[in-house]
């Protein structure tokens, strides 16, 4: 092993992309969706990455995962060139992922029967991952018989069942509620807390993202993403997230990140808007 | 008055009833009527067919029936046959269309080469098979589960097809981060997504099945239900027609309740239509 070669967990460096168009006789046939973009999370360092919608969140976090190959720059994971599948990262999608035909617990399984491990072993592990998550009771019940934050829950403890040393967030708790999702918030600094992984969090919402994080970076609004400012987060840990918004360094930060973040959403609003037209 | 019989929720099923009697009764005043009886039989001579065919025990004669009922009980021979003909489509057909309908959805390079010849497979009427299956197979059982087989295929085929390639992508995504390779995503997500559109296929493809095999039947077997209405047909006995389409009938709603039964007990995990979140 060449441990300790890089203090980042994941490095995306000179990061390009872009899509081809599908549709022919189109003008523009070709969409850059990030440009030059370098991005370095440490082992342990929760990194929140915000910008306005549509602006390529989402691909960079692909890209970080190894589910899409950039068309220019560099992906490393612990130093080492990333190809094919990220087999150190877990992906929280923002999406529903779990397998409506399988009911919670072997839901939260299925990652550890992927690898090999012995039935009666993975489940213990994954009761064991369910009970963290708070639904020690509930592994025998189908996805759809769960309530939007109870499945949020599973598809966290799916991730973190294969003891990932990067995590992968990408809007995972924007389909929820205020307060659940306040609760999950709490619930993923904790577990992040207790064991100190990489978190590459994708967001649009900025408390959320400052509530966190060790570091916020903004990217500008697409085409062409690329990050346009970056944020150390100096508020105390262990943090609550619905307390640390009221806290007088919390205000001066929001303000200040919002100052920059403000004009590319107005941007990406625009552009929007002139693609309707 | 009124309103104690009026149609309503709890008593549907006497309206069904009450509906099909006042059928059957104005079908048989109608059938007093010699000519018309010719040509539509009579509900009660029918019965009477499908007394015989099913029951051993003969009956006097009577005032329905001045020449008496034989019991012959000799129907089972070729209801056999023909359920034994349709199970072995159903399930051959089943088993190939779900096989082709992965292999397609997973090779998308085979699937564009075939693409038309599937298309003009699926278009032709592929009842027009049947003599040339009965020339390959002989006039035994194989040629109508020959037939019945292209039926049920195209249907489960198609609906594999589709089901493969809309299994949704971020389901596949997150197999694929948890560590899943190609066989495990085969058997973890495509196997089971597909199994769902198979079952909306089922009741389909299991009509379709009674169809080829009893179409097959009637274009020359020697026994069989097809074989039956044939033969009846060749001495204008519409009854036993109608008779034969009544125990076809009754046969192939039997079918379509167990295909339901199964896919009640394979398909635990699909939300019930009304059934609440249970929490």
């Amino acid at each position: 092993m060449t441990a300790a070669v890089s203090d980042y967990a994941l490095e995306l460096l000179g990061i390009r992309c872009t899509f081809r168009a599908r549709e022919a006789g189109t003008a523009s046939s070709s969409y850059t969706a990030v440009a030059d973009t370098t991005l370095r999370v440490r082992a342990g360092e929760f990194v929140s990455v915000v910008g306005p919608t549509g602006c390529g969140k989402s691909t960079l976090l692909n890209i970080g995962a190894g589910l899409l190959a950039p068309s220019a720059g560099e992906v490393r994971v612990f130093g080492e060139p990333l190809a094919g599948i990220n087999r150190r990262a877990g992906y929280m999608f923002q999406a529903e992922a779990l397998m409506p035909w399988r009911s919670a617990l072997d839901n939260v399984m299925l990652g550890l029967q992927y690898r090999g491990v012995p039935e009666g072993e993975a489940r213990a592990q994954a009761q064991t991952w369910l009970a963290r998550v708070g639904l020690g009771g509930f592994g025998d019940r189908y996805p759809h018989q769960l309530s939007g934050g109870m499945r949020k829950r599973t598809a966290l403890a799916q991730t973190l069942a294969l003891d990932p040393d990067i995590i992968l967030m990408d809007e995972p708790f924007s389909a929820l509620d205020i307060q659940t999702r306040q609760l999950m918030e709490d619930e993923v600094l904790a577990l992040w807390a207790e064991k100190k992984k990489a978190v590459l969090f994708i967001t649009h919402d900025l408390d959320e993202a400052i509530a966190m994080s060790d570091r916020v970076v903004v990217l500008s609004a697409g085409p062409a993403t690329h990050p346009i400012g970056e944020f150390v987060i100096d508020l105390p840990r262990p943090r609550h997230v619905a307390e640390v918004r009221t806290a007088p360094r919390f205000i001066e930060l929001h303000t200040q990140i919002w100052g920059v973040l403000r004009d590319e959403v107005l941007k990406g609003y625009q552009q929007q808007l002139r693609q309707v037209a | 008055m009124w309103k104690s019989i009026q149609p309503r929720e709890g008593n549907l099923r006497l309206w069904q009833l009450a509906l099909l009697l006042v059928v059957l009764v104005l079908w048989q005043l109608a059938s007093r009527d010699a000519q018309l009886a010719f040509f539509l039989g009579e509900p009660v001579q029918v019965a009477g067919r499908i007394w015989s065919w099913f029951l051993p025990w003969g009956v006097a004669p009577n005032a329905l029936f001045p020449e008496g009922l034989p019991g012959h009980a000799d129907i089972y021979r070729h209801l056999g046959t023909t359920l034994l003909e349709t199970v072995l489509a159903f399930g051959l057909g089943t088993m190939l269309g779900l096989a082709a309908g992965l292999w397609l959805a997973l090779a998308p390079l085979a699937s564009a080469i075939l693409d038309p010849y599937l298309k003009a497979a699926n278009a032709m009427p592929r009842v027009i098979l049947a003599p040339i299956f009965a020339m390959w197979f002989g006039l035994g059982i194989w040629s109508k589960v020959a037939l019945a087989v292209t039926l049920v295929f195209f249907i489960v085929f198609f609906n594999v097809y589709q089901g493969v390639r809309e299994v949704s992508p971020v389901l596949l995504a997150n197999a694929r981060m948890l560590g899943a390779n190609q066989k495990q995503l085969l058997r973890t997500v495509y196997l089971p997504s597909a199994t769902a559109w198979v079952f909306s296929s089922l009741h389909t493809s299991v009509g379709l099945a009674f169809v080829g095999a009893v179409v097959g039947e009637y274009l020359g077997s020697a026994r069989g239900v097809g074989y039956l209405i044939q033969q009846a047909e060749g001495t204008f006995d519409v009854n036993t027609v109608f008779a034969g389409i009544v125990v076809l009938t009754f046969f192939a709603l039997l079918l379509d309740g167990l295909v339901g039964t199964l896919e009640r007990r394979l398909m635990t995990w699909q939300p019930r239509q009304g059934e609440t979140e249970r929490l």
